[in-house]
This record gives structure tokens, sequence and C-alpha cells, in this order.
């Protein structure tokens, strides 16, 4: 085989792994948000956020994951903001998205100025390329634990989802209000907590921008990654599984790019760095269709009426 | 009025009328001052939270607003500069206005604004020396209005024939609009004599567009503004503006009526696109000479805030837009003279944005806008 043609292949695999989690992470934070009933477009604000705080707690404690954590906590607190205002009557949930995408990379980018130099102790990896020779394959292979953490955070959404009474609650409140409302359930109680732990995901997955994989902060970190999950997630059909495998597809689509820069391809840089955006566009336009909405779709969602 | 009317009343009818006039022009006063009274609040309230915002961080809000004044409107120099930075700010926010007539919340007006820039600078470079001026820029305005609206139109198209969602569709947009951009800029059609910043050949200064005479504008405010009576005349005033109406308002509704549904949906879309593509072109024509990055300055994005502000009313987007370009043109100013970052505008935006959605909340709630109700409903 091709010696340049298997480097790249064996970048794209290490770039698939890498750059697909934090699409993960938003990915499953808006499926959560959106099985309950609500789409919340600001994950990209919330992604940048994310990123900027997990940096900056990871600079002043000297842990990285405390910032993985605090990342987690600002995203919630961006979901709570959604998940309240979104609650009172006549309020447009698409709307008050495009308004928390630039609040919250308004604030990221006010608050992170000063993070732009310093160095902060970044998230360590796991070798698990050690049985092979080849160093491109090796380095391809030292993923983060964060990786991990998302198949599993899928793995337990899709049983929850399946099998728990929370999961079922979710479940009812997205797909019929009055269902729940018969039910005796709260259905603004029930997504604003969804929309909250979604935004917990999400800022976990810019936790992983900022700490590990590009692993610095600056304000062109994020460039509609966010955005992107959120149309993974229809791709996806809401399942948490489908949108791992969907987050993979992308994160390979979105290292195109830099692979062929490794062998020396730098034609058409920009055309493959617009391949995610080409490709999610591509994506929407063949599962998506005028006469029907979406299989699985959750039928409370605005999207689909 | 005139059922108890004798031949003795005869003479105080149009006394009466008079007053009906009088308390019909009340009543509308009072239905149409809601969609004022409510967005000036929701202003006034994420002022007072900025302002909090800044106490926090030990900056005098005070100070804030005097800056944003001599920057953005003090002077006639300043006012002049938030007058030419409101144009593509009006252009950008009647981009998202018209589609979310028909009721799809389009946001690609940054994408239109680049590529119409763009689309215009590359068409001029062969036509500099070659043809005169005026000719080349009625050129440029046209290709960049047709770019953009093209532009755009793959979103609405898209959400017509096959139901993709035009808000996430037409934000991809700008990424990929923004990516060809570069991908021109630093390839094929890169000015090698210009070693510093990537950029198109310059389309010279005899070449640029002039200023409105008497001041330091350009020309693009004139159309911005004059496009904005023309598409409110559309919009309320044709049958076109009818049946965009009755869609916005009833999408199945107007299915069953026959109208032309999707043809009204691409047809808006063009024109939100040709807007920001017009934008576009003044950016390129009148401000940079010449295309590149600077170009996505995020006039889109503050489009989409001034047209939420403006109820998506073309009129009303005018007014909206010289507050934001004030704002905007005192941006520098505030932060060298506060040392306050370059995003403080972006966090003042984004909180004026979230009250703004929340006083949606409000609206049909207050008795003094709903003149009659109380009697209608018993």
């Amino acid at each position: 085989m091709n010696a340049s043609l298997l480097t790249v292949l064996i970048a794209m695999l290490g770039g698939a792994i890498r750059v697909s989690t934090p699409f993960m992470f938003v990915a499953l934070g808006e499926c959560l948000t959106e099985k309950s009933g609500r789409v919340n477009l600001g994950l990209e604000g919330t992604l940048v956020l994310g990123a900027m705080v997990a940096y900056a707690i990871s600079y002043h404690t000297g842990s990285p994951w405390a910032g993985v954590f605090a990342a987690g906590c600002a995203g919630s607190v961006l979901g709570a903001m959604h998940g309240s205002i979104c609650s009172l009557k006549k309020v447009n949930d698409v709307a008050v998205g495009i308004a928390m995408m630039l609040f919250g990379t308004g604030v990221a980018f006010f608050f992170g100025k000063p993070y732009i130099q310093p160095a902060a102790p970044r998230l360590g990896s796991i070798p698990l390329g050690g049985f092979s020779d080849n160093s491109a394959l090796r380095s391809a292979l030292d993923v983060n634990p964060l990786f991990f953490v998302g198949i599993l955070m899928a793995l337990l959404m899709a049983w929850a989802f399946a099998n728990t009474r929370w999961g079922l609650i979710v479940r009812t409140v997205g797909d019929s209000a009055a269902a729940a409302l018969a039910m005796g359930l709260s259905v603004n109680l029930v997504r604003f907590l969804s929309t909250t732990a979604g935004g917990f995901l999400a800022g976990v997955g810019g936790a992983f921008l900022s700490l590990s994989y590009p692993g610095s902060w600056n304000q062109g970190l994020s460039s509609g990654q966010g955005l992107m999950a959120v149309a993974l997630v229809i791709f996806a059909r809401w399942s948490p599984i489908r949108c791992v495998i969907a987050a993979l597809l992308f994160g390979a689509a979105g290292a195109i790019g830099p692979s062929l820069q490794s062998v020396g391809i730098t034609q058409g840089y920009y055309f493959f760095n617009a391949a995610p955006y080409i490709l999610t566009l591509i994506i929407m336009i063949a599962t998506s269709s005028a006469t029907r909405s979406a299989r699985d779709m959750p039928g409370e969602l605005s999207m689909a009426k | 009025m005139s059922e108890g009317a004798t031949m003795s009343d005869i003479k105080a009818v149009p006394v009466l009328a008079e007053a009906g006039r009088g308390a019909e022009f009340v009543r509308r006063l009072r239905v149409s001052s809601e969609f004022f009274v409510i967005p000036v609040f929701a202003l006034i309230v994420a002022a007072v939270g900025f302002a909090l915002f800044l106490l926090a961080l030990g900056k005098s809000p005070v100070d804030f607003l005097s800056y944003v004044w001599k920057g953005g409107f003090g002077s006639a120099f300043s006012f002049q500069n938030t007058l030419q930075r409101s144009a593509p700010l009006i252009l950008t926010a009647m981009a998202v206005a018209i589609p979310a007539r028909i009721g799809l919340i389009m946001i690609g007006g940054e994408g239109a604004l680049v590529l119409g820039g763009f689309a215009a600078a590359a068409i001029a470079t062969p036509m500099v020396g070659v043809l005169p001026p005026f000719l080349t820029l009625t050129i440029m305005f046209v290709f960049a209005a047709f770019v953009g609206a093209c532009w755009v139109a793959i979103s609405g198209y898209l959400r017509y024939a096959r139901g993709v969602n035009e808000t996430i569709s037409s934000l991809l947009l700008t990424y990929i609009g923004i990516a060809i951009m570069n991908f021109f800029v630093e390839g094929a059609l890169r000015d090698l004599s210009n070693p510093n910043k990537p950029s198109t050949k310059p389309i010279g200064d005899a070449y640029m567009v002039g200023k409105i005479p008497g001041t330091e504008v350009h020309w693009g405010l004139a159309v911005g503004v004059l496009l904005a009576i023309l598409l409110q005349l559309l919009m309320t005033r044709t049958t076109f503006g009818f049946a965009a109406r009755v869609t916005g308002g009833n999408f199945r509704a107007a299915l069953a009526q026959g109208l032309p549904v999707g043809k009204i949906i691409v047809a808006c879309s063009m024109i939100a696109g040709a807007c920001a593509g017009i934008a576009g072109f003044y950016e390129v024509a009148a401000i940079q000479g010449r295309a590149n990055a600077s170009l996505a300055a995020g006039y889109g994005f503050t489009g989409i805030l001034v047209s939420f502000l403006a109820r998506h009313n073309p009129l009303a987007i005018v007014p909206v837009a010289i507050l934001f370009g004030g704002l905007v043109a005192s941006g520098g100013l505030v932060q060298r003279r506060m040392d306050l970052p370059d995003a403080t505008v972006l966090v003042l935006q984004g909180l004026i944005f979230i009250v703004l959605l929340i006083s949606e909340t409000l609206y049909g709630r207050f008795a003094i806008f709903r003149p009659g109700d109380a009697k209608d409903r018993t």
C-alpha cells in the first residue's frame, strides 16, 4: 500500500478519535435536551465557554480535571438559562438558542482574554498504541480518557432512556406534553433539567477542546462544532449510540484537512477545512424530508411542527 | 353611533365622527405602542443588567455610556462613522427580517455578506482599468446581490423542498461561504504584491464608491434606507407581501389556498441574501477596497439582533441599526479608555438579545395596550 496513503489513513483514525470527542459530548447533550422536546441551538456558545472555563480553572488550580468539572458547571448555567427562559410563554426556543450562542461566546471571549498566552496543564492521555512500532499509529492511539467517558455516557443514556423511570419521563415529555401533563408531570421542570444536564455535557466537550485537542485556548477554537453537533443529532435520529457513530464520522471528516497537510498536501486546505460543514449539510439534506418529520423525532420538537 | 340619530342630531354627526376618529387613533396608538414600549423596556433592563456587570468588574457604567456617546454620537465626525457602520447593519438585519415575515429564522447574513463582497471584488479584477468606474460598480453591485441571493436561496429551497432546518443550514452556509472566500483569497485570486494579508487585488481609489454629498458617509446608507422603505412597501402593500404574510401566519392555510409557497419562500430568501450581498458590496467598494478576511467582521450576526429588536419591521430596522452602529463604532474608544476586552460589545449584545427574547412573554399581558379587550370578553 502507498505509504503516504497509509499515513493519511492513520492520521485520520487518530483525528477521528480526537476530533470526535467534543462532537460526541455536545451531541449527547443536545440529544438529551431534544428528547425532552426542546432545541438548544446555543450549544456552540456553551462549547466555547466550557473551553475557556476549563482552561482558566486548570491554569489556576493546576488540575485539568477540576477544569473539566468547572466547564460542565458553566455549561449547566447556560443550559439552565436556556431552560428557564424557554419555560416562559411565547418564547421561541430557536431564537433563544441564537441569543445564547452570542452570549456564551461573548462571555467566553470577555473573560478568556487573559488566558490566551499562559499554558495550562492539559489532560493526560492513555497510550493504547504500545503494541505497534509505527510511531504515527502510536500517536494516533494516544486516546484521551474523555473519549471513553463519552462512550460510557452514550451507553448509559441509551440504557436509561429505554429502561428507567427517568428515561420514560423525559421521552414522554418530549413526545407529548399533553400526555405528560395527564401523568401529572411538570413539563417545564423536566425540560429545564434536561437542558441543564445537556449544557453540562456540552461544557465538558468544550473542556476537551482547550485541554486536549487542539489543547490551547484562543478565540478561534470552535468554529461551528457546537452547531454541527446539533445537526448531527438529527442524523443520529435521537439515539445516543448513533450519536457516537455520527461523531466519529464527523471527526474523520474534520481530520481530512490536517491529515493531508501532514503529508504535505496543502492545496485546497480551506476546502478540506470546510468539509465537515459540507458533510453536515449533505447529511441534513439526505435525512430530512419535506412531507414527513424525521423518523424517531420527539413529537414536541418545534422543528417537527 | 348613528342608530339613534334623529333629525336634530344631524348637525352633531360630523363632530361625533371627528371624536370617533380621535378615539380610533388613540386605540390604534395604544395597540401599536406595545411593540415600541416592550422592546424599549427590554433595552433598559438589559442596560441596567450590563451596568451591574460593569460595576461588578469595578468599571464605571457612566464612563461606558459617555464613551459610547462620544465615540458614536457626540460629534459630527463620530456620528458619520456610526452611520457608515449602520449601513451594513440595516442590510444584514433585513436579511433576517424578510424570511422572519414568512416564519423562517435565517441567520446566514454573514455568509452572504462575505460572499457578496468577495464576488464583487473578484468580478471587478478584470474590469478595473478597462471599463469606466460607474459601469464596473454597477456590475459589481448586481453580481454581489445575485451571489448573496443565490447563497441564501439554498437554505430557503432546502427548507421547502427537503424540510431542512433553515436556521442550521443558513449558519452552516455561512461557515462554508467564509471558507470559499478564504480558499480563493489565499489561492487563485490572491494579490501577490500584498505580502501582509491575503487579499484580492485592490479595485483602486478611482473605482471606489463615493460619499453622499456633504457627508463622509458612503452611498450604502442611502441604499439601505431606500431598500428598507421599498421592502416595507413590498411586504405591506402588495399581493406578494400579502401572500408572504399568509404563508408566515399559517403555512397549511397558504398551501390549501393554492399559494405558490415554494416560490414565496425562495423569493423571500433571495431578497434576504441580496440585501446581505449588497452590504458586502459596499464593504468592499466603499470601505476596504478589496476582499479579505476582514469582511467577516460580525455585521451579519449583529444584524440578527437588530432585526429581532425591530420586530422584523424594515422601517424600524433603520433607527435600531443606527443605535447599534454607534455601539460598534464606539467599541474601539471604549476598549482603549476603559481597558475592556473587545468582546465587551458581544457580551452587551448577547445580554440585550436574551432580555429581548424574555420580554416576548410580556406581549398581551397589559390591559393598557388592549383597549376594548375587556368588553369583548364579556
